[in-house]
C-alpha cells in the first residue's frame, strides 16, 4: 500500500473515533481512477480536514487484494472506520452521495 | 496455451467450429462435440433447474477428465456451500482446489453496503478473473450467475457496457466459458437479456411439473455455426451428476442379428420357427389381467440367466421379492440368478419419475449393467405418468436404444377389455418385432388361457392357438382341440382327449379280435392242407404198388423163361426129379 505524499497526516490532538480511515482502490491511471483520486482528496480537504487518513491502493499492483476485499467495481472507496464499514464506488463526483456514504450528511 | 489448443482443434475438425467437450453425459452428443471452444455459452433456466450444477460439472469434468483447469466464479453461493452441495455427487472441490485444477472465487455484492458516487467500471472483476485464470492456467470459466451484479449495482448503462466488454475479454482470453442466467418473464431467455451478449451457444434448462410429476428438460436454443439437436431432451440429476438423454437415432440403420434367443418355453420356441426370438429384437406380450404375462416374462429372464447372460428386469407393479416368490411356485429359481449377479431387478412405481426420467434412468442402468436382455413389466402402468403418445414416443426411443446395443427386450402390456383389439393401449404393437397375445378363453364354465402369435417378423411362425398352461413345473403350451364344437380347452379338451382314448382302446380291442380270427382261419386251412397231403400220399402209394407188382411179375416171368430156355438146350445139368418142370413144359 502506498501512502500518497502530501497527504494530511494523522493528528495527535484528535480522538481516534473521529478519524476517518479511508482506503481508495484504483486501477492505475485510468480516467475514472484519476478523477476519483482528485475528487476524494478535494472532498476530504473540504469536509474532513485534519481528521482523515487516506490510503490509495492500485489494484493492478496487488491483484490478490481484489479477491480478499471483494472488489468488483472500481474505483472503490472503503470507509474502514468509524464503523459501520461502507463501500462507495464511482469517481466520487457526486458529493452528496459521498457525504451520505461516509455518514457526513448531518455535518 | 489456450490459443495453441484452439489451433489444434481447428486442424482436426475442418468444417466445424472448434468445440470443447463438457464431459456431461449426453450433452456432447446433442451439441455434436461440446460447447464452442474459447467462447462464452449461456445456460439459462428457472430457479432450481440445475444451472449451477451443470456449469460446475462442466468445470469439474474439465479438470478431472480433460486436464483443463477451470475457474468458477460464484455470485450466489460461497465456495464452502458449493463444495458441500456437490459433495454428494462425488465431486471433491477441496481436493481439486488444492491440486490447482480448480479455483472458486466467491463474489459478494450487497447493495446496502454500496453507494454509487459516479462513473465506475468493473475492472475489479476483470482483475480477479484474470488473476484466477492465470494462477491455475484455466481453460474453462463459469460465471454463476452474473446477473446478480444487476441486483447489487444500479447503473444499468455501465453494467451493460461492462458485460459486453467482459464477454469480449473472455473471448480474447481464449477460455471456454459458461455464463448462467435466470429465466426471465415473457419471451426473453434471461432476466437481464444476457443472450444479447452471449450469442454463440444458448442452452435452456427447464423444470416442468405435469400431473404432479416433474421432468427436467434441456434444449439448445441456438448454436451458431454448428449443427445441433433441436429437440427438448430430458435430463436427470442423480448421484453421478447430470445425464442428458440424446434420444432417438432418427435413421433406421441399426445392425441386425439373425441369432436366436430362446423364450424359455420350448413349445413357444417351436411356434416361433423352432428357435425363439431374434437377438436384439423386441417382443410384446399382451393380455388381460391374470393371463400369465409376468410368468412368461420371468420365464424368459430365467432362460437368459440360465445361458449365463445378464438380464435386467424393470418391474413397475411388483416388488422383486414378490416376483421371486411367485415364480418359485412354478419351479423357477430366480433368487439364484439374482445372487449370481446375472439378474437384476429394478422395481419402481411409475409415478416415481416422469416418463423421460424413467427413460434416462433405464438408459443409465442399462449402460451400467450391460445386460443381454431387458424385461419391462408392464409398460401399461407408464400410462399413469404420461399420455399414450408420450409413452409411445418413449418406448420408440427405448427400443431404438436397445436395438443399437443388440439387447433383446420383452414388454408386457395389459389389455383392459377382454375383446382382443388390434392395437394395444400403448400403441407399440407396430413397433415390436414379435407380438404374443395371451387371451382368456371362456368356455364350458371355466376360464383358460390361449396364446397365439400375432406377429413375428422375419420368421416362420405358427398360426395356431395354443393353450397356455401354468403348472407346478412351469409353463407349457398345449395344442388346443379344434373340433366340430369349436376350440376346446381345459377340461373340455381333457374330456375330448379321454373320449379319443376310449375310442382308441375299443379300436385296438376290435383289431385284436380280427387278428385272432385270421389266426384261427389259418389254422383250419393248415389242417385241411395236411389232410389233403396225406390223401395224396396214400393215392401215390396205391399207384406205386401197381407199378411194383407189375415189375415183380415181369421179373419172375423173365426168370422162368430163362429157366425154360436152359432146359430146352441141354438138360445135362438137370437133376433127377424133373417131374414138376416137365409137367410145366408140356403145358
Amino acid at each position: 500500500m502506498t501512502k500518497q505524499p502530501g497527504m494530511p497526516a494523522y493528528k495527535n490532538d484528535v480522538e481516534d473515533d473521529d478519524i476517518y480511515r479511508l482506503r481508495l482502490f484504483v486501477t492505475g491511471a485510468t480516467p475514472n481512477s484519476t478523477r476519483a483520486i482528485s475528487n476524494i482528496k478535494e472532498f476530504c480537504e473540504t469536509y474532513l480536514k485534519d481528521r482523515y487518513e487516506l490510503e490509495i491502493i492500485d489494484v493492478y499492483q496487488q491483484r490478490l487484494i481484489a479477491e480478499k476485499e471483494q472488489i468488483i467495481a472500481l474505483p472503490m472507496l472503503v470507509k474502514v472506520s468509524p464503523l459501520p464499514q461502507r463501500r462507495l464506488i464511482g469517481d466520487m463526483s457526486d458529493t452528496e452521495k459521498v457525504k451520505r456514504g461516509l455518514n457526513l450528511s448531518a455535518v | 496455451m489456450a490459443k495453441e489448443n484452439r489451433k489444434d482443434r481447428k486442424t482436426s475438425v475442418h468444417t466445424q467450429i472448434p468445440k470443447t467437450k463438457t464431459g456431461i453425459t449426453g450433452l456432447d452428443e446433442i451439441t455434436g462435440g461440446g460447447i464452442p471452444s474459447g467462447r462464452p455459452s449461456l445456460v439459462c433456466g428457472e430457479a432450481g433447474c440445475g444451472k449451477t450444477l451443470m456449469s460446475l460439472e462442466f468445470i469439474v469434468r474439465g479438470a478431472t477428465e480433460f486436464n483443463e483447469p477451470g475457474v468458477f466464479m460464484a455470485f450466489e453461493e460461497k465456495a464452502q456451500e458449493l463444495t458441500m452441495n456437490v459433495g454428494s455427487l462425488g465431486f471433491d472441490l477441496d481436493k481439486l482446489q488444492k491440486d490447482k485444477k480448480l479455483k472458486i472465487d466467491y463474489v459478494h455484492i450487497d447493495r446496502s453496503e454500496i453507494e454509487e458516487t459516479g462513473e465506475y467500471d468493473l475492472d475489479g472483476l476483470f482483475i480477479r478473473l484474470d488473476y484466477a485464470i492465470n494462477s491455475i492456467g484455466a481453460k474453462r470459466v463459469v460465471l454463476d450467475t452474473i446477473e446478480n451484479l444487476f441486483a447489487g449495482l444500479t447503473n444499468q448503462a455501465i453494467l451493460r457496457a461492462e458485460l459486453r466488454r467482459l464477454f469480449q475479454w473472455l473471448k480474447e482470453k481464449g477460455v471456454t466459458a459458461i455464463i448462467t442466467g435466470e429465466r426471465g418473464e415473457g419471451p426473453s431467455l434471461t432476466r437481464q437479456g444476457l443472450e444479447e451478449y452471449v450469442s454463440d451457444c444458448v442452452i435452456l434448462l427447464d423444470h416442468r411439473v405435469i400431473n404432479q410429476i416433474s421432468t427436467r428438460r434441456l434444449r439448445i436454443v441456438k448454436y451458431r455455426g454448428s449443427v445441433h439437436g433441436t429437440n427438448e431432451y430430458p435430463f436427470m440429476i442423480d448421484e453421478d451428476g447430470i445425464s442428458v438423454l440424446p434420444v432417438t437415432s432418427l435413421k433406421l440403420e441399426k445392425a441386425v442379428s439373425s441369432e436366436r434367443v430362446s423364450s424359455g418355453i420350448p413349445a413357444l420356441d417351436k411356434m416361433l420357427g423352432g428357435h425363439g426370438f431374434f437377438k436384439g429384437g423386441s417382443i410384446l406380450v399382451s393380455g388381460t389381467a391374470g393371463t400369465g404375462k409376468t410368468s412368461i416374462a420371468a420365464c424368459f429372464a430365467n432362460e437368459v440367466c440360465n445361458k449365463n447372460q445378464k438380464c435386467l428386469y424393470f418391474a413397475f407393479e411388483e416388488s422383486p421379492n414378490q416376483i421371486i416368490r411367485n415364480m418359485h411356485s412354478i419351479s423357477m429359481d430366480l433368487r439364484k440368478h439374482v445372487n449370481n449377479g446375472l439378474l437384476q431387478f429394478m422395481a419402481s412405481r411409475p409415478t416415481l419419475h416422469g416418463l423421460e426420467q424413467h427413460l434416462v434412468a433405464m438408459h443409465k442402468l442399462i449402460k451400467k449393467f450391460k445386460p443381454q436382455a431387458v424385461v419391462l413389466d408392464p409398460i401399461t402402468n407408464l400410462i399413469t405418468v404420461g399420455s399414450v403418445s408420450e409413452v409411445k414416443a418413449m418406448l420408440i426411443r427405448l427400443i431404438d436404444f436397445l436395438q443399437e446395443e443388440q439387447i433383446t427386450v420383452l414388454f408386457t402390456a395389459l389389455t383392459l377389455n377382454s375383446v382382443v383389439t388390434e392395437q394395444t393401449d400403448e400403441g407399440v404393437s407396430s413397433l415390436v418385432d414379435a407380438w404374443l397375445l395371451v387371451r382368456d378363453i371362456e368356455f364350458n364354465g371355466e376360464r383358460n388361457r390361449g396364446m397365439y402369435i400375432m406377429k413375428s417378423r422375419g420368421m416362420k411362425h405358427s398360426n395356431q392357438v395354443r393353450e397356455f398352461i401354468i403348472t407346478d413345473k412351469g409353463i407349457d403350451l398345449v395344442e388346443v382341440y379344434l373340433g366340430p364344437e369349436g376350440v376346446l380347452t381345459g377340461s373340455a379338451r381333457e374330456a375330448q382327449k379321454l373320449h379319443e382314448q376310449t375310442g382308441q382302446v375299443l379300436r385296438t380291442n376290435a383289431m385284436s379280435m380280427k387278428d385272432r380270427e385270421v389266426l384261427r382261419k389259418k389254422k383250419v386251412l393248415e389242417a385241411k392242407i395236411a389232410s389233403l397231403q396225406s390223401e395224396f400220399e396214400s393215392a401215390e402209394e396205391e399207384l406205386n404198388k401197381i407199378y411194383i407188382e407189375e415189375d415183380l411179375v415181369k421179373r419172375v416171368t423173365e426168370e422162368n423163361r430163362q429157366e425154360m430156355l436152359k432146359l430146352h438146350r441141354g438138360e445135362d445139368n438137370m437133376p433127377g426129379p424133373k417131374g414138376n418142370n416137365n409137367g410145366n413144359k408140356k403145358v
